[in-house]
């Protein structure tokens, strides 16, 4: 019975050396370990894995590719569902999509997915990548407001069918999230990342980058006077949100989005790079998303001895199981039940602590969740160098601000239906720019499905 | 080169060019591994597609900035960012009883003057302040000259124009020459629009400022840029960099900019080893 072969285990840099360096934590399978995973899966008739994934990947057609050792085969599968594999296979949800609704783990534990897609795709590359499929163009042209994940997967499909597919991106490099958010040690930036966006643009996708649309172009011009048939709104959610408490405008008060970008994008943590970024020797991220996490372990890395502060205890942390369990290894604390209530700065204006409030579980909200209650008369402090705001993000409001008949529900979101349709002909949008702050692979399954609405929407008007 | 330390660049952007309006600023990097750095945009040509820089050497990344030769690259250029002035909204029936007195000081002089052309162009009554420590550092005086309609320049110690500080100049202006004006624009130094907002509060004259603060992307992703505003936290790169003057909480912005000084120092020692000198 293949079932009873426990999950391969993955190899990971070992938690003190890897809390000193930016290298990849995880190093994936080899191709032994990667077939022996694989020939565990059971090739489920009706795959609930496959209905679990925003992408919809052929999930036990591609595994059961790997385990007949024909991987170039595998990555064809999947590249018919997802052009970012690699980036997927490392920081995808998997425990609440794919694995966790494989058969195998009601009683043991699911096929590591994950771990196989990112196994394939990793492969691939090191063995000269796939052959892009190129299509027959049609002549129509599209525009793609930035190069995240929802973008890319939306371009990627656009491509395939034949369009002309122009995206632009507001920063120096393309990539959004997986380059300014994502850190190194989860996600490589030249080996992953830029790879992947390569295998973007030889499906013919091309990418303008220092373009910001709503202020050196619009949605308007690019419709009217550059003659694109369509857009695809995949800007994100890059606004940072901050508590609103005394003191947060302090020196040494940061958005984790700033401390990510600066140390992500602008490299700071190389020395061959130009970029300042501050640490000190001790460091509060509050919040308790993958961001909080991100954020949390890349101070860590710096060199500071740093705390991650939650007002729900950590059955309620929305990061992703791994990314926690990886942050504990490296020596993160965890103060659960406890929230900010100011920031406290020294005679120059630098932070010096934060003043927590202790919390308790009370009941149930709309949400289902249990809402953290203050505990009257249990503030403390915590002493600090520098605090890490990672309280989520909103949708940046310059394209709903420059486009006529675009309209944004009261958290600031564009309103989109399923297949991404706005309130403006001829304009989708989808990814976190709809949804407030997702996951990528939720932004890829955005960008795919506008791609169908925007291929019928073509379609139709010819 | 301007002065020893300031310089000004034509640079070929022209999406950037064709969309950039007064107010507005853009961001660029030197080099592959450079930082990202706010510059205001000092002119445009829409349709030479060009734009017009000044930077003025402060750290390491403003002195590579300052060490490029004609022909040379920009890694990357990015832009127009920020809302352009309030002015560029107005009709012309609204402009038509305007009188601007604009306050420039240092490096600021470069972003004034693409506001004062602007309104000049469209027959608006504009006078000009300009400080500077000494006249050899007096920057876009035959420019300004051109598009203002009276040019009152302002040394620290007297060696062109009025000895003093621009804050006196204006105050000279109104309560002893007679003018009066119905908006003050101040751009330069945070300390120097701190007290022109002082200045013109006194004499109850309305008042815009542009913040120079710290950024990142310039696009509202990072929060670096935030000031208070009127009490509220505003992010100078999409919501500003113009904002009423009296509202600005200046000693919070004062100290927000001189974050990584510290590590400004560091590099630019860094920078001059490296040169052996």
């Amino acid at each position: 019975m293949a079932n009873r072969i426990p999950r391969v285990p993955v190899r990971e840099q070992e938690a003190k050396v890897r809390a000193t360096n930016f290298e990849e934590v995880c190093y994936g399978y080899d191709e032994k370990e990667a077939v022996l995973e694989a020939s565990r899966c059971l090739n489920c008739k009706n795959p609930r894995c496959v209905g679990a994934c925003p992408v919809n990947v052929k999930i036990p057609a591609f595994i059961s590719r790997v385990a007949a050792g024909d991987f170039s085969g595998a990555a064809a599968v999947i590249a018919e569902d997802s052009s970012l594999p690699a980036v997927c296979g490392r920081v995808c949800p998997q425990e609440t999509q794919c694995e966790g609704s494989c058969i195998l783990g009601v009683k043991a534990e699911p096929v590591a997915i994950g771990k196989l897609e990112r196994f394939v795709a990793d492969w691939t590359r090191e063995n000269g990548g796939l052959e892009p499929v190129k299509a027959e163009p049609n002549g129509h042209r599209i525009a793609i407001v930035g190069s995240g994940p929802a973008g890319l997967a939306c371009a990627s499909d656009l491509a395939k069918l034949g369009y002309d597919v122009t995206v632009f991106e507001a920063l120096h490099r393309p990539g959004g999230v997986l380059e300014y958010g994502i850190p190194e040690f989860r996600l490589p930036k030249d080996k992953v990342v830029a790879a992947e966006i390569a295998q973007v643009k030889a499906l013919g996708v091309k990418i303008e980058t220092n373009v910001v649309v709503g202020r050196t172009v619009t949605i308007d011009s690019l419709l009217d006077e550059e003659g694109f048939e369509a857009v695809f709104v995949g800007s994100g959610a890059g606004l940072p949100k901050f508590m609103g408490i005394p003191g947060e405008n302090l020196n040494g008060v940061f958005s984790a989005n700033e401390f990510l970008t600066r140390n992500n994008l602008m490299k700071a943590y190389r020395d061959d790079y130009m970029t300042p970024i501050h640490t000190g020797s001790k460091v509060v991220v509050v919040g308790g998303g993958n961001v909080a996490m991100d954020a949390a372990r890349t101070a860590l890395r710096l060199g500071a001895h740093t705390t991650i502060v939650y007002r729900r205890t950590e059955k309620e942390l929305p990061a992703r199981l791994e990314e926690v369990h990886h942050a504990k290894e490296e020596g993160i604390e965890f103060a659960m039940l406890t929230n900010p209530v100011e920031v406290l700065g020294d005679e120059k204006g630098w932070v010096r602590a934060v003043k927590c409030i202790r919390m308790e579980l009370g009941e149930p909200d709309e949400s289902g969740r249990r809402s953290p209650v203050p505990v009257a008369g249990s503030e403390f402090e915590i002493e600090t160098d520098t605090v890490i705001m990672s309280l989520g993000t909103s949708p940046n409001p310059l394209i709903a601000r420059t486009t006529g008949g675009l309209e944004t529900n009261r958290r600031g979101c564009l309103v989109a239906d399923e297949s991404g349709v706005t309130t403006r002909q001829g304009v989708f949008a989808g990814g976190d720019a709809v949804t407030g702050a997702a996951t990528v692979i939720l932004a890829m399954g955005a960008g795919r499905k506008a791609a169908a609405a925007i291929h019928e929407y073509i379609g139709g008007k010819l | 080169m301007l002065t020893p330390t300031i310089c000004r660049m034509e640079v070929e952007a022209a999406r950037l060019a064709a969309a950039a309006l007064p107010g507005q600023f853009l961001i660029v990097r030197a080099t592959e591994n450079g930082e990202r750095i706010p510059l205001t945009i000092s002119d445009y040509d829409k349709d030479a597609g060009t734009v017009t820089i000044v930077t003025q050497q402060i750290g390491a990344s403003t002195t590579e900035i300052c060490a490029m030769n004609e022909g040379d690259s920009f890694a990357d250029v990015v832009g127009p960012l920020g809302v352009p002035s309030d002015f560029t909204e107005m009709s012309a029936g609204e402009l038509a009883g305007q009188r601007y007195i604009f306050i420039a000081g240092g490096v600021g002089t470069a972003p004034v003057y693409p506001q004062v052309k602007w309104l000049h162009e469209r027959g608006v009554a504009v006078d000009v302040i300009v400080g500077a420590k000494t006249a050899d550092l007096v920057i876009f005086r035959k420019e300004m000259e051109s598009v203002c309609d009276n040019l009152y320049i302002c040394t620290d110690d007297g060696s062109e124009g009025f000895k003093g500080l621009v804050t006196a100049m204006l105050e000279k202006l109104v309560n002893e020459d007679g003018k009066s004006y119905t908006q003050a624009v101040a751009i330069g130094p945070m300390i120097m629009m701190k007290f022109a907002t002082l200045t013109a509060k006194k004499l109850g004259l309305p008042i815009i400022v542009s913040l120079n603060t710290l950024m990142v992307d310039g696009t509202g992703m990072c929060g670096a840029c935030r000031v208070t505003v009127a009490g509220k936290t505003r992010f100078a790169c999409v919501e500003g960099p113009e904002f009423n003057g009296y509202d600005v909480d200046f000693d919070e912005a004062m100290r927000r900019q001189g974050m990584y000084r510290t590590h400004e120092q560091e590099a630019d020692h860094k920078c001059k080893i490296g040169r052996g000198k």
